[in-house]
């Protein structure tokens, strides 16, 4: 035990048995070179960017030639991932501060219905309809959270809750209004609203009749290209990335997320407000599954009661194949946009390979534990690296 | 017993008692905290310590009882109003997030930022250029800000979480158990930041139920017995072994002593 008098100056000694405080000063430029490595060994992504890498390499190789690869196809697995991602984007947040929510799949038909009933039915005009689905959405991420943080309660127990409710609803509503299962009739809707514009269509439309006339992508018979632009899901899909990567990194909400997830005790202690940042990323969750919904419901003009369903756990697989620890305190949104992508591009490219594409979920199911496994390895490495 | 002399306390508590049911936890605790001073609260399991600081930390209020700072009466609603008022709680194992780097385990909760409206961020530059000046002051020196916290050891944490509280304006330090989770090594990097702290003026509340590791820099000594307050005592007035005859177990310790001395003779 150290002598209650202590020298005056003890500085640093006790910590480094070798260098002195003079060399310790200079030391800094020599370490910046090996911490930049260990830093990117520490980023959570590092371990989907490589498997994104592997899968885009495996499909060169195997359907390479397939038209895979061709503007089409690759819009065709981008806007699959673009749905899974969108939900990622959220879910990952929600994660890292250390809780789930299973009932986002269920929201994407309750959404749904939301929409499509008033407007279709009641003759609303379409953006009150898109509006009334997001603050819907607000209210059920709100009892989500509030229960979830009031009660002490897993939010795993509380959204399976809500996930059986919310389809239920989303069914006995629909029935009990229009006596079908399937509320259509809003394609003509969508064209005329000012609001459903950001929701639908396709983007830099432009470019690619340019890129059509010039012979580099594939055009149809009326000289139109293949593919019209990129699906607006596609630009939802990186805005919400870049928005959840920027809250994440660069905010002091951020900096909560991580420390709600990493430790809700130590947090509080020094003043965090735990439970006002779950509660808001359960309602952001809730309305992500809403933006998918709306841009699902204009795009095909009719609302399923069966829509969304299993997308919490596609959401989940995405965001875990990102890097972000199911305990929370761990994690990035741009770990989780490249878990959706190859989600989509798995899901798409078996059934270019000739696979039968009845193989996607075995696949999908290994990846998810090589992915945890390779994570934990990652970060052991990281967190212990001295 | 010596009477508490000197300078007027900064923290005081007077008679603060708590009861859980039946159960009373705190029964009149009075003691005071100077500025510059070390002051140790030992006790047993049971003699209330947990109580004493979740109450100092603002988890619960008193029972009954009042707390004063500078002479006034002050009560706290929570964690961060005890924090706003200068009374930082350092808890074992409950201080710092492993999976943060050590700037954002720094400035956790009080982030600074830079820019406005939409454009409003983090000011890494400045935060991690903090995080290593404030630890380097304290003695420890960290290859990288950004490195986790997990990368750190046990002592260096409990560094980082005092540093922290001392760059935030902390006046009066509480440390739960900080050196018993500790090797000898990692012990005596912690007492030396504690001394450090106590030379730049904050009062520190050292808890723990090893007087081994608090003698070294205590100024002074209260004593807990199962929820009773046994006095407070000067350093010049007490010794290692008097102060552990006076705690629960003292007795007990030094009937074992002899009975494995007879027993060794046998």
């Amino acid at each position: 035990m150290a002598a209650a008098d202590l020298p005056p100056c003890p500085l640093a000694g006790a910590m480094s048995d070798d260098s002195t405080t003079a060399e310790q000063a200079k030391t800094d430029e020599r370490v910046k070179s090996i911490s930049t490595w260990r830093l990117l060994l520490g980023r959570p992504e590092l371990g989907a960017v490589a498997g994104t890498v592997l899968i885009f390499v495996f499909f060169l190789a195997s359907a390479g030639d397939s038209g895979m690869f061709s503007a089409k196809g690759m819009i065709t697995f981008l806007d699959v991932a673009a749905q899974v991602g969108i939900l990622a984007a959220a879910a990952s947040l929600l994660m890292i501060a250390g809780e789930f929510d299973l009932s986002i799949g269920s929201m994407i038909g309750f959404a749904g219905i939301v929409i499509a009933i008033p407007a279709v039915e009641w003759g609303w005009p379409l953006w009150t309809c898109i509006l009334l689905a997001f603050a819907v959405a607000s209210v059920v991420g709100l009892a989500n959270g509030v229960i979830t943080v009031k009660t002490g309660l897993p939010s795993f127990i509380v959204t399976l809750a809500s996930l059986f409710i919310l389809r239920g609803l989303t069914l006995a509503l629909t029935r009990a209004l229009t006596k079908l299962t399937v509320v259509s009739g809003l394609g003509d809707l969508a064209k005329e609203d000012w609001l459903a514009t950001i929701f639908t269509g396709h983007l830099f439309k432009d470019v690619f009749r340019w890129m059509g006339d010039l012979g580099w992508i594939q055009l149809r018979t009326d000289g139109a290209p293949l593919a019209a632009g990129v699906p607006i899901s596609i630009g939802w899909w990186l805005l919400l990335t870049a928005v959840a990567t920027w809250i994440l990194m660069q905010t002091r909400f951020g900096n909560w997320i991580f420390s709600a997830g990493g430790d809700p005790v130590a947090a509080r202690n020094v003043g965090v407000p735990v439970a006002y940042v779950k509660v808001v990323l359960f309602v952001m969750a809730s309305c992500s599954a809403t933006l998918l919904a709306t841009i699902q419901v204009l795009d095909a003009g009719s609302a399923d009661t069966l829509r969304g369903a299993a997308k919490e756990f596609e959401a989940i697989i995405a965001v875990v194949i990102g890097g972000t620890l199911l305990t929370g305190g761990y994690g990035s949104a741009i770990g989780a946009a490249f878990g959706a992508l190859i989600f989509g591009t798995v899901q798409v490219g078996i059934f270019y390979t000739g696979v039968d594409t009845d193989w996607f979920k075995v696949f999908m199911g290994g990846m998810v534990l090589v992915a945890v496994l390779f994570n934990t390895y990652v970060r052991r490495k990281a967190a212990n690296a001295r | 017993m010596s009477p508490i002399t000197g300078d007027a306390p900064h923290l005081e508590l007077d008679r603060v008692t708590q009861s859980f049911g039946s159960v009373i936890a705190l029964n009149k605790i009075s003691f005071g905290v100077r500025l510059g001073e070390v002051h140790c609260l030992l006790g047993d399991n049971g003699a209330g310590k947990s109580t004493l600081i979740k109450i100092l930390s603002g988890v619960y209020p008193p029972s009954s009882g009042e707390i004063r700072i500078d002479g006034k009466p002050a009560v706290f609603g929570s964690p961060r109003d005890a924090l706003d008022r200068g009374i930082a709680t350092v808890f074992q194992d409950l201080a710092t997030v492993p999976l943060m780097s050590i700037t954002r385990n720094f400035f956790m909760g009080r982030e600074k930022t830079m820019w406005g409206g939409p454009f409003r961020r983090l000011d890494w530059t400045h935060m991690n250029a903090v995080a290593r000046k404030e630890l380097a002051e304290m003695g420890i020196d960290i290859r990288d800000p950004r490195q986790t916290v997990g990368t750190l050891s046990g002592g260096e944490r409990q560094c980082l979480a005092i540093a922290r509280a001392v760059h935030f304006g902390a006046k009066i330090l509480i440390l739960d158990e900080p050196t018993s989770a500790l090797g000898v090594h990692q012990a005596s990097v912690v007492l030396r930041i504690i001394a450090r702290a106590r030379s730049r003026g904050l009062g520190v509340i050292f808890i723990t139920h090893n007087v081994h590791h608090a003698f070294p820099v205590a100024d002074r000594f209260t004593l807990l017995n199962r929820g009773k307050s046994l006095g407070t005592f000067a350093k010049r007035d007490v010794t290692v072994g008097s102060i552990t005859e006076m705690m629960a177990g003292g007795k007990e310790l030094v009937d074992l002593e002899a009975e494995l001395r007879s027993a060794a003779l046998n």
